[in-house]
């Protein structure tokens, strides 16, 4: 089983939700998850963030959910790191 | 803990958010005092003419600010909505010419629909509420209880009342005196009330 732990995420959003909300949100998309955002740029209407998240195992489709109800639009993953668990039995 | 998407939350905290992100929280509070205030002063007018123009049964004088208080619910409702669903849908379209992409499934989608829809109801429960509230002493008495005063006073006191606490409630959000923002907003209903006596009774 393939368990993901990091994710870097890039990733454009409206100002509202502001950052803080939009960590929050996320991080109650996990039991366990860590959020860190960096805002990169911001414009008139729209700001760019570099988001990562860890966890014991993100599901990557939830993260990208959460981020398209926020009003967000996921650009690309930039950095990943898993984890092979060998399964039990 | 599980994920909690804008439409999973309760309707309190899905309210909050999206006037949040909308940033409408001082829209909802205007449109309520303006037409709230209309509404005070709408009937104000009302009773203060029947007052001028002498002898009318109470039936007839609640039928007619009953009347007006409705008219004015239902075109608070429907003047709000028509506005606030234009402008929402406006902020949108920018929104999502900003962000290329479609932001129909999203909160601001969500906010884009419901928001107008809230505004709106604030805007037409507003003076139907403040009206009624003014209309009280008038439906007590016709319904055959006694008061200390006649019911045309007591709903023109009623009036100044409400009038004067919405301008306390203004006074607040200014962070100003209450006493004077209150005292302010009376002496435009003592100002409307001077103005229908003299241009009315002939």
């Amino acid at each position: 089983m393939v368990l993901v732990k990091r994710l870097v995420l890039d990733v454009l959003k409206p100002h509202q939700p502001n950052a803080l909300e939009f960590s929050q949100a996320l991080a109650r998309a996990g039991g366990d998850y860590r959020v860190c955002i960096t805002v990169l740029e911001v414009d008139e209407k729209t700001e760019t963030l570099q988001v990562v998240v860890e966890g014991d195992a993100i599901d990557f489709y939830t993260v990208q959910s959460v981020i398209r109800d926020l009003g967000g639009s996921l650009h690309s993953i930039d950095e990943v790191e898993v984890l092979s668990e060998p399964q039990a039995g | 803990m599980s994920r909690k998407p804008v439409r999973l939350m309760n309707l309190l905290e899905q309210t909050r958010f999206l006037l949040r992100i909308t940033r409408t929280h001082d829209i909802i509070r205007r449109y309520f005092v303006v037409n709230g205030f209309d509404g005070a002063l709408t009937m104000l007018g009302l009773i203060i003419g029947f007052i001028v123009s002498g002898a009318t049964g109470l039936s007839v004088i609640i039928n007619v600010c009953l009347g007006a208080a409705i008219a004015l619910g239902v075109s608070g409702v429907s003047s709000a909505y028509v506005s606030e669903a234009a402008e929402r849908k406006r902020a949108l379209g920018k929104l999502e010419d900003a962000m290329i992409t479609d932001l129909r499934n999203s909160a601001h989608g969500e906010a884009a629909r419901g928001v107008p829809l809230l505004i709106s109801f604030v805007n037409g429960f507003a003076p139907l509420a403040i009206s009624l509230l003014i209309l009280t002493p008038l439906i007590v008495a016709n319904a055959g209880f006694a008061l200390p005063l006649s019911p045309l006073y007591a709903a023109v006191a009623v009036a100044l009342l409400l009038i004067f606490l919405l301008g306390v409630f203004l006074g607040r959000i200014a962070g100003v005196s209450w006493l004077i923002s209150g005292v302010q907003t009376l002496l435009v209903a003592i100002l409307t009330a001077a103005l229908i006596y003299l241009f009315t009774g002939y």
